[in-house]
């Protein structure tokens, strides 16, 4: 009975509104078109930043001159950073599938702002467009670093107005993200879908959008005063007139400290969705894992000043900030404790997107572990600005959030696209990509340790060894990933249809058809228990045809009004 | 013995060991669950394991005093790096795009060559000619920003005699990883020479011959790295900032 209706409906597609054909998805407001749309823009992105990653390895090759000038080489790993930050890491993961799966995961048919949702996809494309255009008009691209610290972005001579600017507007597209979010989560939860009944991957972004909305607003502060300080020179940075250096340093890392954050929590909240799917159980510890998102969020606030031990601030604020920073460690332990026992007495379906989160747990477990180096004084001192700090964030990032944005894809690509890929192949590229992965970044930490500083053109004679075999990593990364996409691609348009329900999830989008139609759920349908149950059914699809009124039920939520 | 280096590597040792038992228990416990607990292996898993209170408190206490030892001992190693003895010898270090200088008590000068005596406490005042930069010593374990308008403060011990390198730490512009130097260790007798040698031409020693370049590595890069008047660099030329000061005019107004 129930099946019957939705096998009629049209996939959100291939569904045909008032506008047809590139216009029904620009002018689209679902949030599931939406989210593909973003998808397309990051992974562009994505592949001109690790364009610029690769040919920075290839410069390190050898000492002096190997394919590039100095200039270029700062403007190269300039824009790796600010596209890797701003238009891949931070959007990826909820713009993406947040989008895309938070109003199906609590039982919605789309966020509580669609038309606020499109214009803030339009609004980071208008960002990224700044940053391409940033590349070709005025004195050349910015060489600041992403970090965009004065005196030297003030007194730069390269197009560093336009760069910030970019990150200005793609900030306000974050912070319109994160609003919408918070609003679809506290307003928009199907009844019966209680705070601790929602999927942990709502969890993650619900404390990803709080930072959103409350830290983001700092960076756009600031990057408006460098501005102003470059167009009209108001010295509020520049020390010539009267500012203080330090200052801008506070400002930016206020922000970009709980932006780590912002990167990390969506994925942390993906590894609790795969793990009890391919457990075949409950999650271990759900309450302990959904509080621990709050908690990073909350601690991660007050962390800002490790980025600065070196600058000279007072030597109270670097005890405190130091000692801060290694409470922050705890909820991440107990994340990572609670998803390694989830899989004791287990079930396990092993299958790519769960090798990809194993993967992940070992690689971010060292991302994690070198930070409390860096959360020391003493060792800080020694290796900050050094090859160290390198690659601990490329763990943290990189081998965190990147390498479970390959889970993410691998998990949602069948509900995504309503095809299945090749995941023996999927569990190859895997492979290679952890391979390459700690060739490539661990080598920088022991070249951080002998005293290797970052952002260098050219090193001393006795770092070769090491770059070479970090570039030698370079190349089998980018080969894994090129082949993982090219999987993925091939799945797209040759895969076979996949089923509803292929991996044997628990969370509501796997009860909706693979693709969802257009908006999601026939009726909206009733939560009678927790998210990851496996043994017994915890939803109610259809509450009308059971006799059920979702109206006078456990919680009144006026779906049609929102939309 | 350097006490700053040993602290530093302590800590760093102590940090890394508990990581890495941290690390293989967590990896080896995955990897075994994930072999122990297959579908094949156990078809049936355990529904009635949703958590253990008594499991969260302990992986919440045990870390917390791990990482609060950790913290101490950071804390210990940096109480040391602050703690300047008072009778250290004090130098003064200028960073500049893309050069160090540095100015002894009897006003003799050196750039990018930085002479000590052996067995000394060395103080260092250190301050930007214009924009950010950071003096690292990584064979002493210690590096501190210099940043314009302000002075900041570092010190080391010398122990054995060598030449160590200097490195500048903070990105400051197309030159930053040219922007080396050398520490030269001597004998005491041997640094009272140098730094009572004054030149009748210049008073500066250098390393290398002009001022900023590089020997050997990048010819061309290094002529422009003479010139105040870089690309990269708004000086006072610019026509479009006019509020802007050339970052030597800086440095006398810091002073």
């Amino acid at each position: 009975m129930a099946n019957g209706s939705l096998a009629n409906e049209v996939s959100y597609l291939e569904y045909q509104g008032k506008h047809k054909g590139i216009m029904g998805w620009l002018l689209s407001v679902d949030h599931k078109r939406i989210g593909l749309m973003y998808l397309m823009g990051i992974m562009i992105f994505f592949f001109v930043a690790m364009t610029l990653g690769v040919m920075m390895r290839l410069e390190m090759l050898t000492p002096g001159e190997t394919i590039m000038k100095p200039q270029t080489y700062n403007s190269v790993f300039t824009l790796h950073g600010v596209i890797m930050v701003f238009l891949f890491i931070i959007p990826a993961i909820p713009a993406v599938f947040g989008n895309f799966m938070l109003p199906i995961q609590i039982g919605a048919k789309d966020v509580a702002f669609p038309r606020l949702n499109l214009f803030s996809w339009y609004l980071y494309m208008v960002g990224a467009i700044l940053a391409i255009v940033s590349l070709f008009i005025g004195d050349g691209p910015a060489d600041t670093g992403w970090t965009f610290y004065v005196p030297y972005s003030i007194r730069s001579a390269q197009n560093v107005s336009i760069t910030t600017m970019a990150a200005f507007v793609l900030g306000f597209s974050s912070i319109v993200t994160g609003l919408n979010f918070v609003v679809t989560i506290h307003r928009l939860r199907a009844p019966g879908m209680t705070w601790f009944r929602m999927p942990l991957f709502v969890w993650g972004l619900y404390a990803t959008s709080w930072i959103q909305v409350l830290a983001t607003p700092v960076i756009g502060i600031t990057l408006a005063l460098i501005m102003l300080e470059r167009f009209m020179g108001v010295g509020v940075f520049d020390p010539a007139l009267g500012g203080d250096p330090i200052l801008y340093q506070h400002l930016f890392w206020i922000y970009s400290h709980p932006a780590v954050y912002i990167m990390i929590l969506p994925a942390m909240g993906v590894v609790s969705e795969i793990l009890p799917t391919f457990s075949r159980k409950d999650i271990f510890g759900y309450k302990q894992i959904a509080i621990s998102s709050l908690g990073i969020a909350l601690i991660g606030y007050l962390v800002w000043g490790h980025h600065m031990f070196v600058s000279g601030m007072s030597d109270t604020s670097r005890i405190v900030f130091s000692l801060l920073t290694f409470l922050v460690a705890i909820p991440t332990g107990v994340k990572i404790f609670n998803w390694v026992a989830t899989l004791y007495k287990a079930s396990i379906k092993f299958s790519a997107p769960l090798y990809y989160v194993l993967g992940f747990i070992f690689i971010f477990s060292i991302g994690g572990l070198t930070g409390l180096v860096l959360g020391a004084l003493a060792t800080d001192i020694h290796v900050t600005d050094t090859y160290f700090v390198v690659a601990h964030f490329h763990y943290v990032m990189f081998g965190g959030m990147g390498i479970m944005f390959f889970a993410t894809m691998h998990y949602w690509f069948p509900k995504v696209f309503g095809k299945m890929y090749n995941e023996k192949l999927a569990i190859v590229a895997c492979t290679v990509i952890i391979i390459g992965f700690n060739t490539l970044y661990f080598p920088m930490f022991i070249m951080g340790y002998m005293g290797m500083p970052r952002r260098y053109y050219d090193y001393l004679p006795q770092f070769q060894g090491w770059h070479i075999l970090s570039t030698v990593g370079s190349w089998i990364l980018v080969s894994g990933i090129v082949f993982m996409f090219g999987n993925l691609f091939y799945a797209l348009l040759k895969g076979p249809k996949a089923s509803m329900n292929p991996w044997g999830g628990t969370t509501l989008e796997w009860k909706v058809p693979s693709p969802p139609p257009l908006e999601n759920f026939d009726e909206i349908p009733i939560v009678t228990g927790g998210p990851y149950v496996h043994d017994k059914a915890t939803y109610i699809m259809y509450p009308s045809k059971e006799g059920i009124n979702a109206n006078g039920g456990v919680k009144t939520v006026n779906q049609e009004a929102a939309l | 013995m350097n006490p700053i280096v040993e602290l530093v590597d302590n800590s760093f040792i102590f940090i890394v060991a508990i990581s890495v038992l941290l690390l293989l228990g967590v990896t080896v416990a995955m990897i075994y669950f994930v072999f122990r607990y297959s579908e094949k292996n156990n078809p049936k898993p355990d529904q009635s394991i949703t958590g253990s209170t008594t499991l969260e408190i302990l992986w919440t206490v045990i870390p917390l005093i791990l990482v609060l030892a950790m913290f101490f001992y950071g804390y210990e190693g940096f109480k040391e790096m602050r703690n300047i003895p008072p009778n250290a010898m004090l130098v003064k270090v200028t960073g500049k795009m893309w050069f160090w200088h540095f100015e002894y008590d009897n006003k003799k000068t050196s750039d990018t060559l930085l002479v000590l005596p052996q067995g000394k406490d060395v103080r260092f005042e250190l301050m930007s000619a214009d924009v950010n930069h950071s003096f690292y010593v990584p064979a002493f374990r210690v590096k501190e920003d210099c940043i314009p308008g302000r002075t900041n403060h570092m010190w080391f011990h010398t122990t054995n005699i060598g030449e160590f390198d200097i490195e500048c730490a903070e990105y400051c512009g197309m030159n930053h990883s040219y922007m080396l130097g050398k520490v030269r260790v001597v004998p005491e007798k041997e640094y009272l020479e140098w730094v009572n040698r004054v030149d009748t031409v210049k008073k500066t020693d250098s390393l290398t011959a002009p001022t900023g370049t590089v020997p050997g590595t990048v010819k061309t890069d290094s002529i422009k790295t003479t010139q105040p008047k870089v690309d990269t660099t708004k000086t006072t030329g610019n026509k479009k900032d006019t509020l802007k000061v050339n970052p030597k005019d800086s440095l006398k107004k810091n002073k």
